[in-house]
Parts: C-alpha cells; sequence; structure tokens
C-alpha cells in the first residue's frame, strides 16, 4: 500500500481498509529494503512516525470527520533535509550542520502537522541545496530508481528519488532554480514549483532568498494540488509570501483544456537537446491540441542568459545566507564547508565585493526586470507554455565531479521562469527506450497554481491508460 | 582577469589551503567568462528587481511575542556559559 497516492491513501484510511500505522509500516518497510540502494534519506525517524501513525488512526476512529480540516491526516510524507523540524536532525545534507536539531519547525512543517501528516524522515539533497545531482551530498548520493546507476536529478533527489520508489506517499522539496522540477523530472514524478512567496520559506535552510520556492513532489497531479492547499498561505514570518486568497486547488482540476492557449518556444528546444526528451515533448504538445488546445510559436528570452543571471544572483544571495554558519550557536564551523559551497561562496563574495557590486549583482538584476517583462508579453498572448523541464535524461552517477558549473548549466530551461517568480509544474510524459523518465513542464504566470495544476491534470486524465504508466522502478 | 583569491577568502571567511587557492581561482575566472555574456544585454534605463511579486514595506506590530526559551536557544551550541553563548574574544589586548 506504500504505492498509493494520497487520494488513495485517504479512502482506504476512511474505509477502515487499513490503518495509518499499517500504512507508515509498509512505507518504512521499503525504505529499509530500498535505502541501501537508493540513499534517499538522510534521517529515518520510525519511532516518531509510528507514534504520529497512531495519534492519527485515534482521531480517524473516534472523529472520522477530522480528515475534512486534516486533509493529510495519518498519510506518510518525506521532508527534504533543508526545512527545519523540531527535535528531528536537519543537516541540509551538509556536515557543518552534522548535529543540528532544530528547536522550531519551519512553517511548511508545522502546516503539514497541523494537517494530520505522519513525518517519515528527511531526505538528501545537494547539500545547501547547491546542484542538480544530489551527488554533492555530503552523505552520499542518492541514485534514480529507474536505474541505479543513474542519478536522481537535485537538488531535492531525495525527496523525487523517495517517491519514484514508493517509499512514502508524498514528500517535499523546495526550488531555488529547477531543484524540484529537475529531479522530479529525471525521476519521472510530479513537481510543483509554486509562485516565489505562495508558501512560506520560514525555516527553511535558505539558499538564494529571492528565488527559494517550497513545494510538492507527488504521484499525481491531484495528490500535488492538496499538498498546495495545506502549505500555501500569508505567513507572518516569511514577509514575502502573499495575501492572495488560497484557492481549493485540488477541487478544481476539471477544466477542459479547450481552446486553451499554449505557448510553444523553439528556444526551450536548444541545441544538444536530447532527440527522445523532444520527441516525447513534442507528442505530448499533439496530445493537447487533439483536445481541442490552441498551440502558438512564441519568441521568449534566450534561456541561455537566464544561466548567467541565476548564477550571479543566486551565488551572490549563498554567499550571504552562508556567512552566518560559524558554529557559535549550533553546528560547526566554516572548515567543513565542502568544494561546491566553497566555490559558490567564493564566487558570490567578489560578486558582492567592493566595485563589483553594480556589475554583476545589480547588473543581473537588471536583466531580471527584462526576463519579466518578456514573460508578461508572452503571457498576453498564450495562457501557459510548455518546455521540456530538462533538456536531457536522468546522467550517470559521477557526471557532477569537477565540472563548475554543473547545476546552473543542467537547469537551463528552469531558471528563466525561476528568476520572473513563476509557477511550474513537471509531469512525466513517458520513457526513453534505455528506460529513464522524461518529464515535461507547465509554466504559467506569477499566481496560476490552479490553471497550471488544472492543464496537469487534465494530460494525467486523458493518458493514464498509456502502457508506460504501468511501470515500477525494478528495485 | 586578475582575481585576488586570498582577499576574496578573507571577506569570505573561508580557510583555503594553497592547492584549492590554485583550483577556485581557475574555476572563479571561468565562470566570471562566462556569466560576462551578460553583457550583451542593454540594460541602459532598465529598473533591478530584487522582489518579484511586488511587495512593498510589509511590516507587522512590533510586539513582544513568546519566543524560545534560553535553554532551547542554546541547546546546540559547542560552547556556554552561564545560560549564554561562549566566544572568542573580539578584542584580544583587551584587559
Amino acid at each position: 500500500m506504500n504505492n498509493l497516492t494520497i487520494k488513495k491513501a485517504k479512502e482506504g484510511l476512511l474505509d477502515n481498509k487499513f490503518s495509518s500505522v499499517d500504512l507508515t509500516r509498509a512505507c518504512l518497510l521499503q525504505i529499509k529494503n530500498t535505502e541501501g540502494k537508493l540513499n534517499a534519506f538522510v534521517t529515518v525517524t520510525d519511532d516518531k512516525a509510528l507514534e504520529q501513525a497512531r495519534k492519527a488512526d485515534q482521531q480517524i476512529s473516534h472523529e472520522p470527520q477530522a480528515t475534512s480540516y486534516k486533509p493529510l491526516l495519518g498519510i506518510p510524507i518525506a521532508i527534504k533535509d533543508n526545512f527545519s523540524t523540531k527535535g528531528i536532525r536537519t543537516t541540509a545534507s551538509s556536515k557543518v550542520l552534522d548535529d543540528y536539531i532544530p528547536p522550531f519547525d519551519a512553517t511548511v512543517v508545522k502546516k503539514l502537522k497541523d494537517a494530520g501528516a505522519v513525518i517519515l524522515g528527511k531526505t538528501n539533497m545537494d547539500a545547501w541545496a547547491h546542484g542538480s545531482s544530489t551527488e554533492t551530498s555530503d552523505y552520499g548520493a542518492t541514485k534514480n530508481p529507474w536505474n541505479t546507476n543513474y542519478l536522481p536529478g537535485g537538488s531535492s533527489g531525495g525527496s523525487a528519488a523517495s517517491v519514484a520508489a514508493n517509499q512514502c506517499i508524498a514528500a517535499i522539496g523546495s526550488e531555488t532554480a529547477g531543484s524540484i522540477r529537475q529531479p522530479s523530472s529525471w525521476c519521472g514524478v510530479v513537481g510543483l514549483k509554486p509562485t516565489y512567496g505562495r508558501v512560506s520559506r520560514y525555516g527553511v535552510i535558505a539558499m538564494g532568498s529571492s528565488l527559494d520556492s517550497p513545494g510538492p513532489i507527488t504521484k499525481t497531479v491531484e495528490d500535488s494540488a492538496l499538498i498546495l492547499e495545506v502549505l500555501a498561505g500569508k505567513d507572518e514570518l516569511d514577509a514575502t509570501t502573499s495575501p492572495k486568497e488560497i484557492l481549493q486547488y485540488s477541487k478544481n482540476l476539471d477544466k477542459s483544456v479547450k481552446d486553451l492557449k499554449i505557448g510553444i518556444s523553439s528556444q526551450y528546444f536548444i541545441k544538444g537537446i536530447d532527440k527522445e526528451v523532444e520527441g516525447s515533448i513534442k507528442a505530448a504538445i499533439k496530445k493537447f491540441e487533439s483536445l481541442g488546445a490552441k498551440i502558438e510559436e512564441i519568441k521568449l528570452f534566450e534561456p541561455k542568459y537566464a544561466i548567467d543571471v541565476y548564477t550571479i544572483i543566486q551565488r551572490s544571495e549563498v554567499s550571504s545566507n552562508l556567512a552566518r554558519y560559524d558554529g557559535i550557536r549550533y553546528g560547526f564551523d566554516r572548515t567543513k564547508f565542502q568544494e561546491e559551497a566553497k566555490r559558490r561562496i567564493m564566487f558570490g563574495t567578489y560578486a558582492l565585493s567592493s566595485g563589483y557590486y553594480d556589475q554583476y549583482y545589480n547588473n543581473a538584476q537588471r536583466v531580471r526586470t527584462v526576463i519579466i517583462k518578456d514573460f508578461e508579453k508572452a503571457f498576453e498572448k498564450v495562457d501557459i507554455i510548455i518546455a521540456p523541464t530538462s533538456p536531457s535524461l536522468a546522467l550517470p552517477v559521477g557526471s557532477t565531479k569537477d565540472v563548475s558549473m554543473f547545476g546552473e548549466i543542467a537547469d537551463v530551461l528552469v531558471e528563466p521562469s525561476s528568476i520572473a517568480g513563476l509557477c511550474g509544474i513537471n509531469i512525466p510524459v513517458g520513457f526513453s527506450k534505455s528506460h529513464l523518465p522524461i518529464g515535461m513542464q507547465i509554466i504559467g504566470p506569477q499566481f496560476s497554481e490552479q490553471l497550471v495544476l488544472s492543464v496537469a491534470h487534465q494530460y494525467e486524465l486523458n493518458t493514464q491508460n498509456e502502457s508506460w504508466r504501468k511501470r515500477e522502478p525494478g528495485l | 582577469m586578475k582575481i585576488n583569491i586570498s582577499h576574496i577568502a578573507k571577506l569570505a571567511n573561508l580557510f583555503l589551503l594553497p592547492n584549492e587557492k590554485t583550483k577556485l581561482e581557475m574555476q572563479l575566472e571561468e565562470t566570471i567568462d562566462y556569466v560576462n555574456e551578460l553583457n550583451q544585454i542593454d540594460t541602459k534605463n532598465i529598473e533591478p528587481t530584487s522582489q518579484v511579486t511586488g511587495l512593498e514595506n510589509i511590516t507587522r506590530d512590533d510586539l513582544a511575542k513568546p519566543s524560545l526559551s534560553q535553554d532551547d536557544a542554546l541547546s546546540n551550541a559547542k560552547s556556554k556559559h552561564n545560560g549564554f553563548f561562549k566566544v572568542n574574544a573580539v578584542f584580544k589586548d583587551y584587559e
């Protein structure tokens, strides 16, 4: 039953087919049986999870209607290790925080607990979320469940691999530029990057503060919508959260795509793109056309410049955010930073240093304005944009060694929308001949999560009988 | 272009070994060359964006609220004294 979606698991719990303890045990057993191959977790919290599951079972039996105001009651969820969890070790996959036990919960974690979720543990990631491979984790790389000689992507690689391998019912990730969508693409799961400010960053170990967006990684679009309902909203503890209304995302997914205007940009089918990825995305676009959507070719700002903007902004903000780690209040001192963190801190420090601020950071923020305006113009013509999530399939383990901008270059197709603070979702669209997943992204304007989710759901619904959907990782 | 790697490391409060300095210097120059591509974009008369959703002047009432207890706040400190964080002296010659 660990392979269930949230929706199915909720039904089973309510119908007394199984208990949350059964469900949690099934997930913990799958973790135990597959962790040796995957390394998706930094910390598994068996006892705490079972205790939460027992409490959930009690509540469900005494008060079944509790599931209406606790939408995740009894559902086992994995959380990326950069979310502060009260009383549970939180490392961001860096040895600097090897023994750090936060005395408080991130807002996202608090909301999950309030919604009744059972926390299975903390998932592996690129250290400090610096990367797109999960290979820079100080606790060893996570492996792709579809082929353990391949990388899961990153930085939320542990969360994506864990969902794909059915170690959990759903997981939480965070994206600065690509860190939810890209590993979801490489692992064949659904990953939603909400609009910047839709979900609170409070208690998330900060990477690029003007970009960081927490979001769900799930087996279906419906589950993604359900988690977003729980996580979204204004938070007094994060001044950048939006006061905009939280919609009932999961209840409004049925809108047909007839006459929907979908923008396609040839610049996103970049030189060197994997031919099977290109073919699958084009076939998915045809599918939308057959469902009555209107496809329009649009011209977008060259994504390659987004690599430059993103590298400068993110590394500058990284150098500032990581300045606080001095080993005095918690964690260890700065000698424990590894190569990738040092590389990013050094570049960021250089870019922000006296005499260079305007040339680098400020100039990148000006180009950011250009990118925002470019998307605004595009969304006057089309409702959403469809593109490949990653130009490649999952890459082999070891691919990042000594590549100084691996993450930034791998994420070229998700960086422009992240820089502009837009929302986007990765959904699986098939497999390569080599049995690796292929993902497609749907990008919408800021705060258009409802539209993006419903378009993604329509694709899922209209391809649900395709044979590739029945595949399971052979672990 | 030449970068003063030791100066940057000092600003970043990072201790680097000589071989790390050599490698990082090379990679830093590589990255700077790469991002200099941005100079091809005309950004004259364009305002920089730092807050993408346009929120401005978000404030809240300045009220004292329950917070972490002293014990909780100190719970991860490796070095403490009488309920305080213990740190190295800032002024070395202070008597």
